[in-house]
């Protein structure tokens, strides 16, 4: 019954073996040890399992894994940069106290990564409207999408460097 | 001296989480590891007359299956009124019949599908005043310790009587009495709950929970396993936790199971709940029903308050139970009334049972006070705001439950809702569009529930300029790694970054009472004052010893390197008076001279210093406090100075219902909040932000659907939790009386704003109708059918 499977996540080129029924998530968290993802319902409502795929946010608690065959899988543990600096994203749910317990905050932040990469700038609503998928207990949002609002500044800003630099 | 770090927005510190690298209880295996599963009752109420696990127990893979018929029969709970695993019958949907243990979760689960149990239907109550009747289905037919009970009313007469009703009464110019009812509303944490049991050889326990009370988790499994006649003790680690809200106050059922299974297999078990097992088998906020009658003269001053509470129980007692307790802190003490009566009746039914959430007791009493205090205002004429000033708490005063108020900024909350709302314009047009009110007071230092306040607290500093503190304290997402740092750093003469902390270990870690009633932030800051005031004393009376000699000794150095370099001329004795010196960024410097960057030394050379100084002669700095707060536990009569000081605040809502569909849109939201003192603007804003609309929620679309026993919206699609796209627009004013008896000024402020928003709520839909719904939530079915039926 089992099958193998290829794939990248966070760039690395993997290779498992998996049952067909598995969802990503499984395949994730249990077979390539990536747990930032986090499984909060297995039903695809509460968004913190949430990872990218080909650059979109799915829930990967109920994307069957088979999907992901020769896709680019990016998760929370791929942010991070080469040299072990925070992404301007994480760095941003610090500054901004976009995070409080935690569990909620890499399908927050990936949702955000989306966003913020179809969309370097945008509204309070084009925010709401980007994480209306992923719940939060703690925070009421507010600071969330101050965070991702701040975010979206350092990465312009980012941005700005850089073109100049060139 | 101006404080350095402590009033500032800053950043959190916790970067594990935004990396994903925090591991919260899901994340974290042990090898030969187990996985639990539980199976529960197909029944709300009935007796159990077989059970066959034989199918069970033959799966390959599955190492344990328990019953009551296999494990000891060892009470458990506040009241002791169940077994972990029950046996004689089932008296809710919730209850754990049987438990599985097994090398994966899908044989775990499919070994749950080959247990058969076989039921005698009792007959089952669901109403808790149809419980309360005679001759009614009797959920427990003997207490804890066998005696027979006569009905279903639990033994906890909850009371509180204070000056003369019949007085205040006939005082009344304008009387109002009215029953208002709330539902079960659950924490929802994004974090299931979830634990892992594991005994060493010398039966100890070691135990990976997700509770914000360590040390009282701790004594109740240490009962559990001499109650099993297991000889060790328990150590308990607490890694992440992924939210809280009252949800991980008390040691669940699971948790007991989970022992018992690690117990029969010698191998570490994990006990995962997914969504259905936390909606349906944890225990939420409890429903009340609440009817309160007050009164008030010609001139608007409340003259007497009545309130008489039914809880609904459910089948077994946690938390929930008590928090009667803090339901009299606002029906006594909310607004000045002179003549209080209350009364609470905890009924056992065959629903699930309840414990603690947010606010512990005060989101259902002040949803009651304050849509009365509306109907009394109407009554009497008054505006609302102007009825609520006229009785408005005061500082310096002493309540009827004798709660003793501090600092007391109630009156400016109200102004600010007033001004912010532009209150005078909007109230009382009833044209679908609405202003509501409701004011809070909580404990903002603590809460004697048990003999001791305390907490514990160990700082040390090493020899690379670092000071960790060891804490009995939790987070569960509050902050509290970031404002400790600000604090210790604060109090010692470092920097926020210089500071480590280590926590979650029982073994280590000094004792403390749990992060509960919106307490931590104060302990931990008084702890920190105390032991951060004995680590500058120790630092300076070391350096007196060190400096002198280091400095000269550096001087001299630099004299050899550099032929240019003249040894100036200071006088290194006033390095040997401790008087003499302060810390500030992990440097110690000479008071009289701060900037000479000659007299400067960092910390970390002076420890070291101190460490190396050969046989019998080192030193090192550590320095401990236990910190336990002058306030009182509540006598027989339900009285007493609960907390050392008290918080305060108003919440004023703007609303528009469409009239068409019952919908109600928050426009404005003021929450004015007396914190005493901010330590850190930015994260207080978090946790009025975080429980104004967990607040909201519960009055405007929260609420577990209980028909017959049976939670029949077990998920987050059918349990309507607020999310991003519902924009309620937060306007947080935070009041700063700086409270003389807190840490650096300031007063809790974890649960506050969850208590009043639901009333205000509430109110402004009242006000905006022009007819009152006195049960929660506000769904747009009620508000339709209320201005539907407004005519009648």
């Amino acid at each position: 019954m089992r099958r193998t499977i290829r794939f990248t996540v966070n760039g690395d080129p993997v290779e498992v073996e998996v049952q067909p029924h598995w969802p990503l998530l499984r395949v994730l968290r249990d077979e390539l040890e990536l747990t930032g993802a986090k499984m909060g319902c297995g039903e695809g409502e509460c968004g913190a399992c949430t990872v990218l795929v080909d650059g979109k946010p799915i829930n990967s608690c109920i994307y069957p894994v088979l999907e992901a065959e020769g896709k680019q899988v990016l998760t929370i543990e791929g942010l991070v940069s080469s040299e072990n600096e925070l992404h301007p994203i994480q760095q941003a749910f610090l500054d901004k106290a976009g995070v409080q317990c935690g569990f909620c905050t890499p399908g927050m932040i990936m949702s955000a990564k989306a966003l913020l990469d179809m969309n370097p700038n945008p509204t309070e609503d084009e925010v709401r409207h980007a994480l209306a998928g992923n719940f939060c207990r703690c925070t009421g949002y507010v600071q969330i999408v101050e965070s991702v609002r701040h975010a979206a500044e350092l990465l312009l800003k980012n941005a700005k460097q850089t073109g100049a630099g060139e | 001296m101006a404080e350095q770090f402590v009033g500032k927005s800053h950043p959190r510190f916790d970067a594990e989480k935004v990396t994903g690298k925090a591991r919260f209880i899901n994340d974290i295996k042990a090898p030969r590891m187990l996985y639990g599963k539980i199976l529960y009752s197909k029944r709300p109420h009935a007796r159990i007359t077989h059970i066959d696990t034989s199918k069970a127990e033959r799966l390959q893979g599955v190492r344990a299956v328990l019953t009551g018929f296999n494990t000891p029969d060892v009470r458990v709970g506040f009241l002791g009124d169940q077994i972990a695993l029950k046996r004689d019958k089932v008296r809710q949907f919730r209850d754990e019949v049987a438990a599985v243990a097994a090398i994966n979760e899908e044989i775990a689960e499919e070994a749950l599908e080959l247990i058969r149990v076989e039921y005698e239907d009792l007959p089952a109550v669901f109403d808790p005043i149809e419980a309360m009747k005679e001759g009614a289905p009797l959920i427990h037919e003997v207490d804890a310790r066998g005696k027979p009970r006569r009905n279903n009313i639990l033994p906890l007469p909850w009371k509180l009587e204070a000056g003369d009703v019949q007085k205040g009464r006939s005082e009344s110019a304008f009387v109002v009495k009215d029953t208002f009812r709330t539902t079960w509303v659950h924490q929802v944490c994004m974090g299931t709950s979830g634990c892992i049991a594991e005994f060493d050889v010398n039966n100890n326990l070691q135990f990976i929970s997700v509770t914000n009370v360590p040390f009282g988790g701790k004594d109740r499994l240490d009962m559990f396993l001499r109650n099993l006649g297991i000889r060790g003790s328990t150590r308990i680690l607490t890694p992440y936790v992924g939210g809280s809200f009252g949800s991980k106050l008390d040691t669940d059922i699971y948790e007991f199971i989970a022992v018992l299974l690690a117990w029969k297999t010698k191998c570490p078990v994990k006990i995962l709940f997914d969504r259905l097992e936390e909606f349906t088998a944890s225990p939420p906020r409890q429903p009340i029903i609440g009817t309160v009658e007050q009164g008030c003269d010609k001139d608007g001053r409340l003259t007497f308050r009545v309130v008489e509470m039914i809880l609904d129980n459910g089948a077994y007692t946690s938390w929930g139970a008590t928090t009667p307790s803090v339901m009299m802190v606002p029906i006594s003490t909310l607004y000045r009334v002179p003549n209080i009566s209350f009364r609470a009746t905890c009924v056992y039914t065959n629903n699930i049972y309840a414990q603690a959430m947010r606010g512990y007791g005060n989101p259902q009493a002040t949803y009651v006070v304050e849509q009365s205090m509306d109907q009394l205002a109407v009554e009497a004429g008054i505006d609302p705001i102007e009825f609520r000033l006229i009785n408005a708490n005061e500082p310096n005063e002493t309540s009827p439950m004798g709660l003793k108020i501090t600092t007391c900024p109630m009156k400016e909350c109200l102004e600010e809702v007033k001004t912010r709302l532009d209150w005078k314009k909007k109230q009382g047009k009833h044209d679908g569009h609405g202003v509501g009110v409701a004011c809070f007071l909580h404990v903002g230092g603590g809460a004697r529930v048990y003999r001791s306040d305390a907490q514990g607290l160990i700082l040390k500093v090493d020899d690379e300029g670092k000071v960790t503190a060891i804490t009995g304290g939790t987070d569960q997402g509050q902050g509290s790694e970031t404002i400790i740092r600000q604090m210790v750093a604060e109090a010692t003469g470092f920097r926020p970054q210089d500071v480590n902390i280590f926590q979650g270990d029982t073994e280590i870690c000094p004792w403390d009472v749990g992060t509960h009633a919106s307490r931590h932030a104060f302990m931990v800051g008084h702890a920190i004052l105390m032991a951060g005031a004995q680590v500058r004393a120790k630092l300076l009376a070391m350096a007196s010893t060190w400096m002198g000699q280091l400095i000269s000794r550096n001087l001299q150095k630099k004299a050899r390197q550099d032929p240019d370099f003249k040894i100036p001329d200071v006088d290194l004795s006033l390095l040997s008076n401790p008087e003499n010196l302060d810390i500030s960024n992990g440097q110690i410097f000479l008071k009289s001279d701060p900037d000479n960057k000659l007299l400067r030394l960092p910390v970390a050379q002076i420890v070291r210093s101190a460490h190396m100084v050969g046989t019998g002669r080192g030193e090192m700095i550590v320095a401990e406090a236990f910190y336990d707060p002058p306030n009182e536990m509540l006598n027989a009569e339900g009285k007493g100075n609960l907390s050392c000081c008290y918080t305060f605040g108003a919440h004023g809502v703007e609303v528009q219902v469409d009239q068409e569909t019952g919908q109600v849109t928050i426009l404005n939201y003021v929450a004015a909040h007396d914190v005493g003192r901010a330590i850190n603007p930015m994260l207080v804003k978090g946790q009025i932000y975080g429980a104004t609309i967990m607040g909201a929620g519960y009055g405007l679309t929260e609420e577990m659907q209980v028909n017959a026993g049976r939670v029949m919206n077990p998920n987050l699609l059918d349990y309507k939790l607020l999310t991003a796209k519902d924009k309620i627009p937060i306007d947080p004013v935070i009041v700063e009386p700086i409270e003389p008896s807190g840490p650096f000024g300031l007063k809790g402020i974890g649960e506050p704003a969850c208590v009043p928003a639901a009333p205000a709520i509430a109110n402004a839909v009242a006000d905006a109708i022009g007819v009152r719904i006195k049960d929660l939530p506000l769904s747009p079915e009620k508000v339709l059918a209320a201005i539907k039926g407004k005519g009648r």
